[in-house]
């Protein structure tokens, strides 16, 4: 027996160490392409970009761990093709690796800059550790950063960058920040944050191309006719899903590689999850992609357990976190489709959290620097809680009561 | 580099080194213990990283925080006055020795 995992991020180690703990004791590959032991992502943005930690702080584990859990881990190795009439894998080598079950969890990489001037070096994008290294380097010598889009990890990355002292510009084609993940609300809320730390935003407006000046620095000019100067820019506008190799394989895809909620693709010996998944989860009627550590880990355990037979539906709680200076934005469930959004606590104190809604329904919940009402909200929503919005919205009244009896 | 020794509910125990400047969740994780989950990878946001310090080390420890302390309400098994959420433990060379219970669950 042999299983083969494309793919060696989050959702790849979860799977090849969950398939060892489901007491696989078959031959087990782990292939990546990148050149590190399987990483987490989160602190790139975060911690690590501050300068604040070691390479090895990042990875999840040591090699010799991955050894003893025989997890045959193939780094700088890319995946070229995927025979599956022969049931091999094809590497860039040439080489070819029969399996029985196979992962795909490629995960995404990153939209680039669709205008005139982005092959410009003072551009930097942000998804591995080798972009982090890269604009770690780069950032101290750059006075003026440029962050084109307010996404989370434009946010992150401005945050540290003024943190470490840079003048900040923060450009966002959409009128508000984070707009497709939270309320008008929190996006204020953090929009304020950010420019009473000194951050400078340009709202509803588009790059429309990038011009080296002799000095290395660079013009960037927007699509309403101004520009603004800067040494380094980084473009968090988003990703793409890896997709390709199952595409040319014949596997169904839409906006990522379709899975059903057991995490199999179209092909019963082949299964997929993590950030490169458009996926069915039974707590929502809808297919997604969801780009996140909790989908990653929870979606490879499924994925795991559908190689070795058994058949878990996906059913986890999505849920998410931003650390932005000092502030800590969790979000709970899927609020995208809300028609009501509470706020509980005040705003002005800087810890609150927002209870999303739906015909009645709480479908979600973002808490900012509230930890503790964020693992409540957890509780809530995992265990079907009915939970009113007016009682959401009053901080006097204590929600664990609607937590149904132990 | 200092040891750590971490006591699974079930009395197994696994004492490893730990480099400089790393949290008491790192040491466990990087190493393979079970019992620690840390599902956040040491944000302090999600309590899966829960350790009981017994009394003795209680005073040696770095204090708790107030975001440790609000998360620390929300921990699968309920907090105890030795309760610690693990990734906001630094390890250093004064908590050499240092000997830590996992409770039963995480989540
Ligand atoms: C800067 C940053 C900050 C983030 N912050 C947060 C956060 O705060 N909270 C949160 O929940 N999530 C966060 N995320 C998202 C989270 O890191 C991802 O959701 C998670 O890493 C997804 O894991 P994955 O295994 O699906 O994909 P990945 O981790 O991307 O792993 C996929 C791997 O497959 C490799 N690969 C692709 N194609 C091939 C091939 N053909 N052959 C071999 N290898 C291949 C890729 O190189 C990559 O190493 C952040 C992401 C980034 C980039
Ligand atoms: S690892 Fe999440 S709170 Fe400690």
């Amino acid at each position: 027996m042999s299983i083969v995992i494309v793919g060696a991020g989050q959702a790849g180690l979860q799977i090849a160490e969950s398939l060892r703990r489901g007491a696989y004791e078959g031959r087990l590959v782990l292939i990546g392409d990148e050149s590190f032991p399987p990483y987490q992502r989160p602190p790139l943005s975060k911690k690590y970009l501050a300068d604040q930690m070691a390479d090895e702080r990042l990875y999840f584990r040591p090699l010799e761990q991955l050894e003893k859990q025989q997890i045959e881990f193939r780094p700088q190795t890319r995946v070229t093709a995927l025979d599956r009439e022969a049931r091999e894998v094809v590497l860039a080598s040439g080489e070819r690796l029969p399996y029985e079950g196979l992962a795909l969890t490629t995960g995404t990489r990153v939209r680039p800059l669709p205008v005139p001037g982005a092959d410009h070096p003072a551009v930097c994008y942000l998804r591995g550790l080798d972009d982090a290294r890269r604009l770690r380097e780069r950032l101290p010598a750059a006075a003026r950063v440029l962050v084109v889009g307010g996404g989370f990890i434009g946010l992150e990355v401005a945050a540290t960058a003024r943190a470490a002292g840079k003048q900040v510009t923060v450009v966002e084609a959409l009128d508000r920040l984070m707009a497709r993940a939270v309320a008008p609300v929190v996006s204020d809320h953090f929009a304020s944050l950010h420019r009473a730390r000194g951050v400078e935003f340009r709202f509803g407006v588009g790059l429309a191309s990038i011009t080296a000046q002799a000095d290395g620095s660079f013009t960037a000019s927007l699509a309403d006719g101004s520009s603004i100067q800067a040494d380094l820019l980084v473009a968090g506008i988003g990703v793409l899903p890896n997709q390709e190799l199952a595409a040319a394989a014949g596997l169904e895809c839409r906006s990522g590689i379709v899975v059903d909620e057991y995490a199999r693709t179209s092909d019963p010996r082949i299964v997929a999850a993590g950030d490169c998944t458009w996926h069915i989860n039974r707590r929502f009627a809808a297919a997604h992609r969801l780009e996140s550590v909790q989908n990653a880990v929870d979606q490879g355990k499924i994925a795991a357990a559908s190689l070795l037979g058994q058949s878990v539906p996906y059913q986890d709680l999505p849920w998410f976190w931003s650390d932005q200076y000092d502030v800590k934005l969790q979000m709970v469930g899927l609020s995208q489709d809300h028609d009501a959004a509470l706020v509980r606590g005040e705003t002005a104190s800087g810890a609150f959290s927002v209870f999303y809604f739906k015909t009645g329904a709480l479908v979600g919940v973002d808490s900012i620097n509230r930890p503790a009402e964020h693992m409540l909200a957890r509780k809530l929503m995992q265990t079907g809680a009915v939970v009113p919005p007016e009682a959401a919205a009053d901080p006097a009244f204590d929600l664990k009561t609607c937590l149904p009896p132990a | 580099m200092p040891k750590v020794t971490f006591v699974q509910f079930t009395g197994d125990s696994r004492t490893v080194e730990v480099p400089a400047g790393w949290t008491l969740m790192e040491a466990a994780v990087q190493n393979g213990v079970d019992g620690i989950t840390a599902e956040c990878g040491g944000g302090c946001a999600c309590a899966t990283c829960h350790v009981l310090v017994p009394p003795e080390w209680a005073a040696r420890v770095p204090a708790i925080g107030p975001a440790e302390n609000d998360l620390l309400e929300c921990t699968a098994v309920p907090r105890t006055a030795q309760s610690r959420l693990s990734c906001q433990i630094q390890v250093s060379a004064a908590l050499d020795g240092l000997t830590v219970n996992l409770p039963e669950r995480q989540s």
